[in-house]
């Protein structure tokens, strides 16, 4: 039991570090303003991410996270500037559209039986190639609506903004967390992830549950859009490109294995906030150019995978076999 | 084997190929004129080959990793590091053979490091190998210091943009990797064990291959093609681009393998017909841009053929032929 929580233990002895040593250096990274820009900046990764958690634990991939939270930007911007829909509405199309889209995926991964990866890479070029045919360019959106939501914020002591896309980002961890750790849907998914025939042959519906997890994390995606628009105040068919990957490494450095049926919502919040930690890093130093964020992110990858390589080898008699990816 | 032949040229890639090619004729009725100026071919087939050429050696080296359960993502990131060092080392003054050589011994060392997470670490190799991708492209900005590097060196522009008996350099140096690759997994019994650790590595290991030294091998094969490519590309813009060489090539390369039958559960590969699958895709994206609809068509066209060729392929529809007694299943698995 003490031993399963090593890699997440892991992480967050890695981030303390890591935050102890920049706030050594820069001690004005130590405050709420930092903090709680950290929050505002990442929440539609963090959003996003916690939806490819439950897809990764339950043994799959989902690579279209990045063109859904596109399309939805650029949705949402065209319903509202050009068609003048209420932001609401916009949201709600833009949530049933995502439902819809997440569905077709899971059903196609579990009736064709094909592997999530290249259903999901179909569904990124689909979504990406939807929005640029909807429009080329940025749309802008300036609604009375949008202002008042991102004039929304509590002052923490400190000088520092919680804002209300923050509040979104750690409500969508909160639930996500109860959902997979205390509902029957969070069990399912472990199980699916730990072996789909096994799961099959104890009862667990896996159609209807494949099917909910890529409709969860289409409609997380979609949130992280919205969350998206609000942060830029426009639709952009070209927005957030390889977001996917960026959320695979926050779920991989929150401690959750790729082969599926072992992970943490809860550590996918520290990975995203490590990630955070790195950019906010690089843009304190200014000396150091910004493609040193993906060297430093890669090489955290890396170190995680092997650090949990040495845990499970330490503590798994049975190696896994490489799941379906 | 003359069953297998036959079934070789004719099959779902090559009429795929065909029906494409013949749509973009209908759109486009100059599509097969072929011309000869200048000592070498011209006309939109060759430029078909000549585009495709980078993409089709990506998946020649895709495909025995994808025969082998695994993935490479980091091939678009290896690109842009071997057009950054190449490019780096002809404008410091290094003659083009080194320059050539460095980054192909880059790409190797890149398939090497993969093959050695997968291989000797175990890790999953759609992990193993997103490191790469995600650190490579800020290893080659840091090749280039952040600026496209541009060159005139005459060999490496050759590379990208020669020709040789009249047909485009990189569609030549494409067919020999391709005819190369294929004849040493399938003129040897490397083929059969890469499919067999890509069916059940355990199992192959018992058997008596040795799957690590095959993994590792594999991979840097995978590693030098993507060089390769990258060199190809950088000579055809006579410059290094850190940011966009190669990016989200590995998506088109997988794509490729796929088209082309491998099967991204292992153990079913075909060199070949990856080539033609790079080439449908090509295909796909000179005939959007000969016939003049708006290029932003291109990925909701992708994704329509990926999905159709996905049901062709699943074995439900295998299962479904199979009720009305007409289709082999065994052709579909």
């Amino acid at each position: 039991m003490n031993r399963s929580l090593r890699p997440l233990l892991a992480t967050v002895v890695i981030f303390a570090i890591a935050y102890a040593a920049a706030v050594m250096q820069f001690p004005a990274l130590f405050s709420t303003r930092v903090l709680g820009n950290f929050l505002t900046d990442n929440a539609f990764l963090g959003i996003a991410a916690v939806g490819m958690t439950v897809v990764i634990i339950s043994g799959g991939i989902d690579l279209s996270v990045g063109a859904v939270i596109g399309f939805t930007g650029v949705l949402v911007a065209v319903l509202v500037t050009w068609l003048g829909v209420h932001p609401l509405l916009a949201f709600a199309i833009a949530f049933v559209v995502a439902a819809a889209f997440g569905a077709a995926m899971g059903l196609v991964i579990h009736y064709l039986e094909v592997p999530a990866f290249i259903v999901t890479l179909a569904g990124m070029f689909l979504a990406r190639g939807g929005a640029s045919v909807i429009t080329q360019d940025s749309v802008p959106i300036d609604h009375p609506f949008y202002k008042m939501i991102t004039s929304l914020y509590f002052r923490l002591p400190g000088g520092g903004r919680l804002t209300f896309l923050g509040l979104t980002m750690i409500a969508v961890f909160i639930i996500g967390a109860i959902l997979v750790h205390r509902t029957r849907f969070g069990s399912y998914v472990y199980a699916l992830g730990g072996n789909t025939t096994s799961a099959s042959l104890m009862g667990v519906p896996v159609a209807r549950t494949t099917i909910l997890i890529y409709m969860l994390s289409s409609v997380l995606a979609c949130l992280a859009g919205i969350v998206f628009s609000l942060y830029t105040s426009a639709g952009y068919p070209l927005a957030a490109v390889g977001v996917e990957l960026d959320a695979i490494g926050a779920v991989v450095i929150g401690g959750t294995l790729l082969t599926g049926g072992y992970g943490f919502v809860f550590g996918t919040f520290v990975g995203v906030m490590l990630l955070g930690l790195v950019q906010t890093y690089i843009i304190f130093d200014g000396t150091l150019s910004s493609w040193w964020t993906k060297i430093v992110i890669g090489f955290l990858l890396f170190l995680f995978i092997v650090l949990q390589r040495l845990v499970f080898a330490a503590s798994a008699q049975g190696d896994k076999a490489p799941g379906r990816a | 084997m003359n069953r297998m032949a036959l079934r070789n040229v004719v099959n779902t890639q090559t009429v795929a190929l065909v029906g494409v090619l013949l749509l973009n004729w209908v759109l486009f009725p100059g599509f097969f004129r072929i011309e000869w100026q200048d000592g070498r071919l011209f006309g939109s087939l060759i430029d078909v080959l000549n585009r495709g050429a980078p993409v089709a050696i990506l998946a020649i080296g895709m495909t025995p990793v994808i025969a082998t359960k695994g993935v490479d993502l980091s091939v678009g990131a290896v690109m842009a590091m071997a057009g950054a060092v190449a490019a780096s080392l002809v404008v410091a003054g290094y003659p083009a053979w080194i320059a050539v050589s460095g980054a192909l011994a880059l790409g190797l060392a890149c398939g090497i490091w993969n093959g050695i997470l997968v291989a000797l670490l175990d890790i999953q190799p759609i992990i193993a190998t997103l490191v790469l991708m995600v650190a490579g492209r800020g290893i080659a900005q840091l090749v280039t210091e952040g600026s496209i590097v541009t060159f005139s060196d005459p060999t490496l522009v050759f590379i990208g943009t020669g020709s040789f008996l009249g047909f485009p350099m990189p569609v030549v140096i494409a067919f020999a990797l391709m005819v190369l690759v294929t004849l040493a997994v399938r003129k040897t019994a490397i083929g059969l064990f890469i499919e067999a650790v890509g069916v059940n590595r355990s199992a192959a290991t018992l058997a008596g291959i040795r799957s690590r030294l095959l993994l590792i091998v594999v991979y840097s094969i995978s590693g030098l093609c993507a060089a390769t490519a990258g060199i190809i590309v950088a000579g055809d813009i006579r410059g290094a681009d850190a940011n966009n060489a190669g990016l989200w090539l590995e998506l088109d390369a997988i794509l490729a393998a796929v088209i082309g039958g491998a099967s991204l559960l292992g153990g079913r590969f075909s060199i070949p017909m990856s080539v033609v699958g790079a080439l449908i895709i090509q295909a796909m994206n000179t005939g959007i841009l000969v016939s003049g609809f708006p290029p932003e068509f291109n990925l909701v066209v992708k994704a329509g053929m990926i999905t159709l060729i996905l049901m062709i392929q699943s074995p439900l529809a295998g299962h479904i032929l199979g009720w009305f007694g007409r289709g082999k299943r065994g052709a579909a698995r």
